[in-house]
């Protein structure tokens, strides 16, 4: 048996998303920007996505601007507004446990002289908001908080963080790395207080290369790439429109019978994190059950080093990630395990399962006897 | 002006008396071999002690000196201009582009010597010297003749079908080439030292075969994607090099179970050595290879060696053996492995290593301990031996 689940990492593609792609790679191949009918109807795929998109979110189609994926939409948010807003403020905050996609940017523009706070979280993962009240003076310009952390799970209260800061200070601007949110929460940035939202296409069963950067109207931002001036001059270069087609398949899919899909990848993880709890030396890691995203779970497995644990899982066809897989391949100690102070001896054993719509409940089982099997004899052999 | 041939000249096996047929032969091959991936025709030509290679279609010349830089064998790669006779007025012409072309400085010393072995060209080998130096002396005012210790020296040979010249040397590896000294197996780990080890032994005109061992879970398939990656890094170097892949996980968790932990390695490298020997043995190579250097680690001690060395009836070749870690790692970043020898995957030497590993094992006390092993050892050895993944590596 198989069971992928490495969700977070990356998910596989829907069968439509596929065919659609196909037909815009075969058939509808011609360049957006050119003025003869196959560019206009190529146009009009981006139209489309646009309109989809822009209604899983309640926004504006304008305010949709594709990229090359989660990584490009958090750098063209943090330093297109930072560059754009320097004037007012060279103040910028973000938290603690953040993915590198956020915190390199962060480092990027402190080189540049902008200074950058980062805030502690609590052991579950969330933001202290206290801290965040305190740290926003009238310098802050940018502040940028993701939704949902990619290793452990934890979901950030937005509305709160955005009451908080339009009360400290009404012209910073708030930016949320989505990458693990979207397709697992209802969105609506307007009713919420997010000025950008960063979205990945590859997490939510769509292909990857492609993403899109939510910015709302009244967000002075500056591109970060230079060339032909597509997409209003924000995001240069030919639009990827194989990408934007397979994105937009792949959301509205996500975004069709939203709180049963949900409610069905909640029910896997409140199995999972009982079943797990339910064994000797298992610790879950972040929010408590029904707290946290439905599609994490981070568990610390006490006198197992995570790596072969993983190797043990493959063997018997069992996908998993140690810590964030994500960033990189290197076996490096996470940051976000130690922010929620996970104990020393438990950071280099821990290994994140995350679903997806083609998760199962056999899978899980499978899992679970695969582990009961495997932790015995792991224990059994350990460097010493 | 493009370079239509290269000349090769090689030392050490010029000298080889009546095998020295063997030797020259060995060297077309691998040069022939160097060349296959490279684009464009070539032939490779055996003619009066020397090796030709002639481009026969369009071809990079940066990719081919770079491949011919790899040959074990090669001393000096000397990249020459083909010319049709057509007088020796136009000879002058040619050859005074070709300085202007080749040497971009020119203040330089130099010498010419023409060699004729078309013995009807109208002039002799000294008044070709004496009208083409001259010819170079006038139009490029910072060049000197020197007889003695030129900077370049400037060859023409007229032969029947051309007149070649060339002046440029560019160093190749040396050594000699691969094929003329038997057959030997690495144990190739994915660390910074075997490579080197490899190439080493390599260069010295001996086939390489490689065992790694693989300890699944413990050790990942990335792990042992980077060995596969590190073999043919080596192989550019030393041809084609067959590797061994040995699941070695129940043999090393069973002395786990039955041995003391502070001799776990030194135990585990003795059955390593054991069974690189039969894969050696079963492909008829005739010594091992490993990159091990004195004192490096506890396993590497004088004694270490020595234990671990015992196991074998074949030569242990250690070409690191007297190296510094900084002078291994000068090697590796001339050979290209160190950039993937350094990626962070764990070997199985070092999944399970003690603390405190014994340093100065003894013979005895070690070949008591495995004693306790007598029960299933010779059963997993025979199954890992069964198991051997092998991966063709060029």
């Amino acid at each position: 048996m198989e069971a992928y689940l490495d969700n977070s990492a990356t998910t596989k593609v829907y069968s439509d998303v596929c065919d659609k792609m196909r037909e815009a790679m075969e058939v509808q191949y011609a360049n957006p920007s050119s003025l003869h009918i196959k560019g206009v109807e190529a146009e009009g795929y981006i139209k489309e996505a646009k309109e989809i998109i822009a209604n899983t979110l309640k926004v504006q189609e304008k305010e949709i601007f594709f990229t090359s994926g989660g990584t490009e939409s958090n750098n063209l948010a943090i330093i297109g507004t930072a560059l754009a807003n320097k004037r007012k403020g060279m103040h910028i905050i973000t938290s603690s446990i953040e993915h590198p996609s956020v915190s390199n940017p962060m480092e990027y523009l402190k080189e540049l002289g902008f200074s950058i706070t980062y805030l502690p979280v609590d052991k579950e993962g969330c933001v202290k908001l206290d801290k965040l009240e305190e740290a926003i003076t009238d310098k802050t310009i940018l502040i940028s908080i993701m939704h949902v952390n990619n290793e452990i799970g934890s979901v950030q209260p937005l509305e709160e963080i955005s009451k908080i800061i339009k009360k400290k200070n009404p012209n910073t601007l708030f930016h949320v790395d989505g990458i693990q949110g979207y397709g697992k929460y209802m969105i609506r940035p307007k009713k919420m207080g997010v000025d950008m939202y960063s979205v990945s296409g590859h997490k939510i069963h769509g292909p990857k290369g492609i993403g899109f950067l939510y910015v709302s109207e009244k967000v002075k931002i500056k591109p970060i790439l230079f060339g032909g001036e597509q997409q209003k001059g924000l995001r240069s270069g030919t639009e990827n429109i194989p990408g934007i087609v397979g994105l937009c398949v792949a959301a509205r899919k996500g975004y069709e019978n939203f709180d049963e899909k949900i409610n069905y990848v909640y029910e896997l993880r409140q199995y999972f994190v009982y079943q797990l709890e339910q064994m000797d030396g298992v610790t879950i890691n972040g929010m408590k059950q029904g707290e946290g995203a439905p599609h994490i779970v981070s568990a610390s497995f006490d006198g197992v080093r995570s790596e072969v644990l993983l190797h043990s899982l493959e063997d018997r066809g069992i996908y998993v990630s140690a810590g964030s897989a994500c960033s990189s391949n290197k076996p490096a100690i996470s940051s976000t395990l130690k922010s929620i102070g996970v104990k020393k001896e438990l950071l280099d054993s821990t290994i994140r399962f995350s679903f997806g719509h083609f998760t199962t409940k056999e899978e899980l089982e499978y899992t679970l006897q695969v582990l009961n099997e495997l932790l015995p004899m792991l224990r059994k052999y350990r460097r010493m | 002006m493009t370079f239509q041939s290269f000349l090769i000249k090689y030392a050490e096996i010029g000298i080889k008396g009546k095998n020295r047929y063997l030797f020259e032969d060995a060297l077309v091959r691998q040069i022939k071999f160097a060349l296959e991936n490279v684009e464009g025709q070539f032939n490779v030509t055996k003619a009066a002690g020397r090796i030709y290679v002639n481009a026969e279609s369009n071809y990079d010349y940066d990719e081919v000196i770079t491949a011919l830089k790899r040959v074990f064998g090669i001393v000096w790669i000397c990249p020459v201009v083909q010319l049709p006779d057509e007088g020796f007025d136009v000879l002058k012409g040619k050859v005074l582009e070709y300085i202007d072309e080749v040497y971009e400085n020119k203040n330089f010393t130099f010498k010419v010597e023409s060699r004729r072995s078309r013995k009807n060209y109208p002039m002799v080998s000294q008044e070709i010297n004496m009208e083409l130096g001259g010819a170079i002396l006038e139009k490029f005012e910072g060049t000197k003749v020197d007889v003695h210790n030129p900077e370049v020296r400037l060859r023409i040979e007229v032969r029947e079908q051309f007149i070649n010249v060339y002046s440029k040397e560019i160093q190749g590896p040396g050594g000699m080439p691969i094929g003329t000294n038997g057959k030997a197996m690495l144990l190739l780990s994915g660390g910074i030292d075997s490579p080197v080890a490899g190439y080493m032994i390599a260069k010295r005109g001996v086939t390489i075969e490689a065992t790694y061992f693989h300890a699944p879970p413990y050790t990942s398939e990335r792990a042992k994607q980077k060995v596969v990656d590190l073999a043919k890094l080596v192989a550019k170097y030393s041809g084609p090099i067959k590797l061994n892949i040995v699941n070695f996980t129940d043999i090393q968790l069973y002395i786990y179970d039955k041995c003391p932990h502070d001799e776990l390695t030194i135990i585990m490298r003795r059955y390593m050595m054991k069974i690189a020997e039969t894969l050696a043995k079963k492909s008829g190579a005739i010594g091992l290879i490993t990159g091990e250097s004195i004192g490096q680690v506890a396993s590497q001690t004088l004694q270490s060696l020595a234990a671990t060395n015992e196991v074998c009836t074949l030569p242990v070749y250690r070409p690191l053996i007297g190296f510094d870690k900084q002078e291994i790692v000068e090697v590796a970043e001339k050979i290209n492995t160190y950039e993937t020898s350094i990626q962070p995957f764990e070997d199985c030497c070092t999944i399970f290593v003690a603390k405190h590993p014994v340093t100065k094992p003894n013979i005895n006390v070690i070949k008591s301990s495995e004693q306790r092993l007598s029960e299933k050892i010779e059963e997993l050895i025979k199954v890992a031996l069964e198991t051997v993944e092998v991966i063709e590596c060029k």
